[in-house]
C-alpha cells in the first residue's frame, strides 16, 4: 500500500467513519483521489472500492480526477449575477486560458461553478482551495491569476499582511463580518465565559433544561423546534454514550449569519455547546463545518484549544465530574447536510443522504447513539440565556417566538451585512432598516423558504407562525427578472438533491424544465397547473425537507406574482401544446435513424 | 400488545410496532410499495407506498404503527400522488417493456398496470446511461434503474461483507455501479437472487435471458396485489 495512504489511514485510527478526513487528507496532499488512493484506502478499510466512490463522489468539493494545481469555485448565485457574476466568469475564463468545467492547457488552473459559499454581502466570490477572494472585480481576477502564474502562493495574495491563520486578523483579511443592526443577545463584548460556565455548572441539568424551556427559544436552523424540549429528550434518552452536535453547515443560499457568529463570537457557541452537554449528558461533541468555510477552521481550533487550557473543554471541566471535548468535522460541499440526519451520516464517513425518520437523532443519532443538533445560532442564543435568565429572553420578541434572531441580509439594499432583529417586527420595518432599494420582492429563508411581495406581504411579521425565517433575506428590487432567479433557485435543488427518493430526484429536475419554458414563452396554462400539481406531489412526499421545499420558488411566485406567468403564458395553436418542439422532435428522429444504422454498419 | 388503527374508516387490530404496510396486507388492505422487500427494513426511496397518517404523508414501509393511528390510503388525491410517483419512475429512466428481460416479472411494470398507468404525464427525458458488461455473470442495464437501494442495502460478499453494488454521485447524476471484483465472487445462487431482488430489469444474470416464456411469468399469473396480499415472503 502506498506509504502515504498508510500515514492518512493511521492517522484517523483505519476508522472508516473517518472517511470524508481522509479523503480530503488525500486531496490536500496529491491534488485529487486517484483511483490508486481509492483501492488502497478500501484495502486498508475492508470496503470495496466502489463504497468509497460512493462517498467521494457524492461530496461537490471532492474531485477523482486531475483538476487543476488551483481549482475555482466561483459562486454562482443570484446575488452575484445581480452584481456582475457574469463579467467575472469572462475574466476568468480569459486570464485562465479554458472554459467552466475544465482545467487549462497546463494544468494550474480549474474553473467551476458552485453553490452560494455563503458571502451574499460580499458577492462575486470564489473559492480557491481553502481561501476565498470577495468583491470581485474583472480587475481584481486578472491581478489574482496573473500573480499565482507568476508563481506568488495563494496564501501571499489572500493574506499580504501574513497574519496568523488562527487569529481573526485572518479571517478579517478574507472576508468581512458586516454586522450592521446589533441587539442584546449577540456579539457581546467582555463576556466572561469560566464564571458563567462556573455558574452552569452550579446548576442541576434539569435546572438548565428548565431555564432553556422557560425562554422558550426554538430552534434558528429552519424548523424551530423547542430547544428546552429537545434537551428534556436528549437527558431522558438512553445511550452509552450521547453527542452534541452544532450545525455550521450553513447551505442556504443567502445565509451568512453562522459564518459572523463563529468568527465574531466563537467562545459564545462553544459554550452553548458545553451547557448542551452538561443538560443532556454528553461527553463528545462535533462542530461540522461546511467545506465553504474552511479557511475559518484554524481559527476555531485555536479557539477550542484556548477553553481546553482554560480548562472549559476536556476532562474534569472546572475541576468538576464532567468531561467533554469538541471536534471539528468538515464538511465537503453539499447542502443536504445541513438536514440534521444526513449531516448524521456524513459524520460517519458516509454520503449525505438523510435518514428515515422516526427514530429521530435525539433517540437514535450519531453511531446510534442519542445526539442533540442544533443551529450555531440557537447554541451562541443558550449561552446568553443562562447568563441572564429565560425570563430576561423572553421578554424580547412575541409570545410564541422569544427573543432575537440574526438576519443575513443581501441584495438590492445600501447595507447588506448582519441584522439582530427582534421577532415580531414587519417586512417593511426590516427593509426600511436595511435600505431597501425600491424593493419588489424579497426572499425569505432563501429558495427553501418563500417570495414575498413587498406589495402585498409588508405588513407580515418575523415570527414562526408567519415569516419564518431561517436566516437568509434576500431582496430584490424593481426590474429584476423575478421568473430568472425562481428557474436559478429550481436549479439549485436540482444540482443539491441528493437523490434517494423519486420526487425530489426526479420531479424537481421536471419543475427546473417547466421555468425554462415559461420563460421561453413555450408554457400554456396547463403547464401551470402541472407546476402546482407536480408541486405538490415533491411537497408531500419527499423524504426529507429538501425535497418538501424544493418547489416553493415557484409555487411561491406563481402564487404572490401571477401576472408574471400570465405575461409569459400562450395560447396552444391547434392540437400541439406550446411547449411541443416540432423541430426538436424530428430531429431527433432524425438523430437516431442515423444511429442506428451506423450501430448496423458496425 | 394488540392495538387498534384505523385505516379508511375502517378498525383493525395490529401488533405494536409492526410496519404499516404489513399490518394493511394482514388486513386485506392493499398498500403498493415498490423498494420494500417484506421482511426487511423498509429502505424509503419509491415513496409509492406513501398514504396519510394522522394527517401527514409517511411512507407505509417505514412507519410502525401505533395505537388509535388514523391512516388514509384510498382517498383520491392521495391515490394519485403514488401514480404520479410511479410515472415519474417511468419517464426518468428508459423503460422499452417489449423488449425487456424483465417483463412479466418485474415489480415496476407490473405497478404500472396495477395503478391503471396509462402513460406518464411527465416528459420523458430518454437519459444516456451506458450498459455495464464487466462483470463475468451480471450485467447492469441502467436504463432500468430505479435507485431503489435493494441490492445496495441487501446484497454483500459473504465473506467480508462488503457493498457489491453502489451508487456513484448524487441527484439526477446518480448512477448504480457493481463491483467486478466482489461480482466475479458471487456464487451463481447469489447472482440469481440478486437479480431477483432487483425489481427491474436492471441486474440481469447473464446467459439465461428469457428463461421462463412470456405469458408464464410471476405477474401474469398473479398481480403484484394478490401476491402481496399472500402474506408471503418473497
Ligand atoms: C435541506 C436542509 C438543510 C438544512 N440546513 C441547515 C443548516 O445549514 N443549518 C442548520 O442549523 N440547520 C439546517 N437544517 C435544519 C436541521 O435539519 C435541523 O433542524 C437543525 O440543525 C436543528 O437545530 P435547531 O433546532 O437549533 O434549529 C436544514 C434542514 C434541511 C431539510
Ligand atoms: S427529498 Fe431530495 S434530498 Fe431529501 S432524501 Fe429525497 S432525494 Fe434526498
Ligand atoms: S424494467 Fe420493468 S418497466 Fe422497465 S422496461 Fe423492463 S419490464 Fe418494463
Ligand atoms: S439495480 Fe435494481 S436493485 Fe439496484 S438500485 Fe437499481 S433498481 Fe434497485
Amino acid at each position: 500500500m502506498c506509504a502515504d495512504i498508510e500515514t492518512i489511514l493511521d492517522r484517523y485510527h483505519w476508522d472508516r467513519t473517518r472517511l470524508l478526513d481522509m479523503l480530503w487528507a488525500v486531496q490536500r496532499q496529491q491534488g485529487f483521489v486517484s483511483d490508486g488512493s481509492v483501492a488502497a484506502l478500501s484495502k486498508g478499510l475492508n470496503m470495496s472500492r466502489h463504497d468509497i466512490r460512493e462517498t467521494l463522489t457524492f461530496y461537490h468539493f471532492f474531485l477523482d480526477k486531475p483538476s487543476g494545481r488551483y481549482p475555482i469555485y466561483l459562486a454562482d448565485t443570484v446575488i452575484a449575477r445581480m452584481q456582475g457574476y457574469e463579467a467575472i466568469r469572462e475574466a476568468l475564463e480569459q486570464a485562465c486560458g479554458c472554459r467552466f468545467g475544465s482545467v487549462d492547457e497546463t494544468g494550474t488552473f480549474g474553473l467551476y461553478e458552485t453553490n452560494c459559499i455563503g458571502l451574499s454581502d460580499q458577492e462575486p466570490a470564489m473559492m480557491v482551495d481553502n481561501v476565498v477572494f470577495t468583491e470581485l472585480t474583472p480587475e481584481k481576477v486578472r491581478g489574482i491569476i496573473s500573480a499565482l502564474k507568476q508563481g506568488q502562493c495563494l496564501e501571499e495574495i489572500v493574506n499580504p499582511g501574513g497574519n496568523d491563520r488562527r487569529t481573526t486578523a485572518y479571517v478579517d483579511a478574507l472576508v468581512k463580518s458586516n454586522i450592521r443592526g446589533r441587539g442584546d443577545v449577540f456579539f457581546r463584548a467582555g463576556r466572561d465565559y469560566p464564571a458563567l460556565l462556573e455558574k452552569v455548572l452550579d446548576l442541576l441539568p434539569d435546572e438548565v433544561i428548565g431555564e432553556v424551556t422557560l425562554s422558550g427559544i426554538r430552534g434558528r436552523g429552519g424548523a424551530g423546534f423547542p430547544t428546552g424540549t429537545k434537551w428534556r429528550l436528549g437527558r431522558d434518552a438512553e445511550g452509552e454514550e450521547k453527542y452534541v452536535i452544532c450545525n455550521a453547515d450553513e447551505g442556504e443560499p443567502g445565509a451568512f449569519k453562522d459564518r459572523v457568529l463563529l468568527t465574531r463570537s466563537p467562545a459564545d457557541v462553544l459554550l452553548g455547546m458545553i451547557i448542551a452537554a452538561w443538560a443532556i449528558g454528553s461527553r463528545n461533541g462535533i462542530l461540522y463545518l461546511r467545506a465553504e468555510y474552511g479557511y475559518i477552521k484554524a481559527y476555531l481550533e485555536q479557539q477550542i484549544q484556548a477553553f481546553r487550557d482554560a480548562g472549559l473543554l476536556g476532562k474534569q471541566i472546572l475541576g468538576r465530574e464532567f468531561d467533554f471535548d469538541i471536534r471539528i468535522q468538515m464538511g465537503a460541499g453539499a447542502y443536504v447536510c445541513g438536514e440534521e440526519t444526513a449531516l448524521i451520516e456524513s459524520c460517519e464517513g458516509k454520503r449525505g443522504t438523510p435518514r428515515i425518520k422516526p427514530p429521530y437523532p435525539i433517540q437514535h443519532g450519531y453511531l446510534g447513539m442519542p445526539t442533540c443538533i442544533n443551529n450555531v445560532e440557537t447554541l451562541a442564543a443558550v449561552s446568553r440565556i443562562l447568563e441572564e435568565g429565560g425570563e430576561w429572553f423572553r421578554s424580547m420578541g412575541t409570545g410564541e417566538s422569544t427573543g432575537t434572531r440574526l438576519l443575513s441580509v443581501s441584495g438590492d439594499c445600501e447595507h447588506p451585512g448582519i441584522y439582530e432583529i427582534e421577532w415580531g417586527i414587519s417586512l417593511h420595518d426590516v427593509l426600511e432598516m436595511v435600505g431597501a432599494k425600491e424593493p419588489m420582492a424579497v426572499q425569505v429563508s432563501g429558495p427553501s423558504g418563500e417570495c414575498a411581495s413587498v406589495a402585498q406581504d409588508g405588513q407580515r411579521t418575523f415570527c414562526y407562525s408567519d415569516l419564518s425565517c431561517n436566516g437568509s433575506l434576500m431582496i430584490f428590487g424593481k426590474g429584476r427578472d423575478l421568473l430568472d432567479i425562481t428557474g436559478h433557485f429550481m436549479r439549485f435543488f436540482v444540482t443539491e438533491s441528493c437523490g434517494i427518493c423519486v420526487p425530489c430526484r426526479a420531479g424537481g429536475v421536471d419543475l427546473h424544465q417547466k421555468i425554462g419554458l415559461i420563460i421561453a414563452g413555450r408554457a400554456s396554462s396547463e403547464d401551470l397547473d402541472d407546476i402546482r400539481s407536480w408541486g405538490a406531489l415533491m411537497r408531500e412526499t419527499s423524504r426529507c425537507g429538501l425535497g418538501a421545499t424544493a418547489a416553493e420558488p415557484l409555487l411561491t411566485t406563481l402564487e404572490k406574482f401571477p401576472e408574471l406567468y400570465q405575461e409569459k403564458v400562450v395560447q396552444p395553436e391547434g392540437v400541439l401544446l406550446p411547449s411541443f418542439d416540432r423541430e426538436a422532435a424530428l430531429q431527433g428522429h432524425e438523430q437516431a435513424y442515423r444511429m442506428l444504422v451506423q450501430e448496423e454498419k458496425q | 400488545m394488540s392495538i387498534d388503527i384505523s385505516i379508511d374508516g375502517q378498525v383493525y387490530k395490529a401488533r405494536d410496532g409492526a410496519t404499516l404496510v404489513d399490518v394493511a396486507a394482514e388486513n386485506g388492505v392493499y398498500i403498493p410499495s415498490l423498494c420494500y422487500v417484506r421482511g426487511k427494513p423498509g429502505l424509503g426511496t419509491c415513496r409509492t407506498c406513501s398514504v396519510r397518517v394522522n394527517g401527514k404523508v409517511m411512507t407505509a414501509c417505514t412507519v410502525p404503527v401505533a395505537d388509535g393511528m388514523d391512516v388514509e390510503v384510498s382517498e383520491p388525491g392521495m391515490a394519485e400522488m403514488r401514480k404520479m410517483l410511479v410515472e415519474l419512475l417511468f419517464s426518468e429512466g428508459n423503460h422499452n417493456c417489449p423488449s425487456c428481460e424483465k417483463s412479466g416479472r418485474c415489480e415496476l411494470q407490473s405497478l404500472g398496470y396495477e395503478l391503471g398507468m396509462m402513460v406518464s404525464r411527465f416528459p420523458y427525458r430518454f437519459p444516456v446511461r451506458t450498459r455495464e458488461h464487466a462483470a463475468k455473470q451480471i450485467w447492469l442495464e441502467r436504463d432500468r434503474c430505479i435507485f431503489c437501494q435493494r441490492c445496495v442495502k441487501f446484497v454483500r460478499n459473504l465473506e467480508t461483507g462488503q457493498k457489491i453494488f453502489s451508487i456513484d454521485h448524487r441527484g439526477s447524476r446518480a448512477s448504480i455501479e457493481i463491483d467486478v471484483s466482489l461480482a466475479d465472487k458471487m456464487p451463481p445462487e447469489q447472482v440469481r437472487e440478486a437479480a431477483h431482488l432487483c425489481p427491474v430489469g436492471c441486474i440481469v444474470e447473464k446467459g439465461v435471458g428469457y428463461n421462463k416464456p412470456i405469458g408464464q411469468r410471476r405477474f401474469e399469473i398473479k398481480s403484484i396485489r394478490e401476491r402481496a396480499l399472500e402474506r408471503k415472503c418473497r
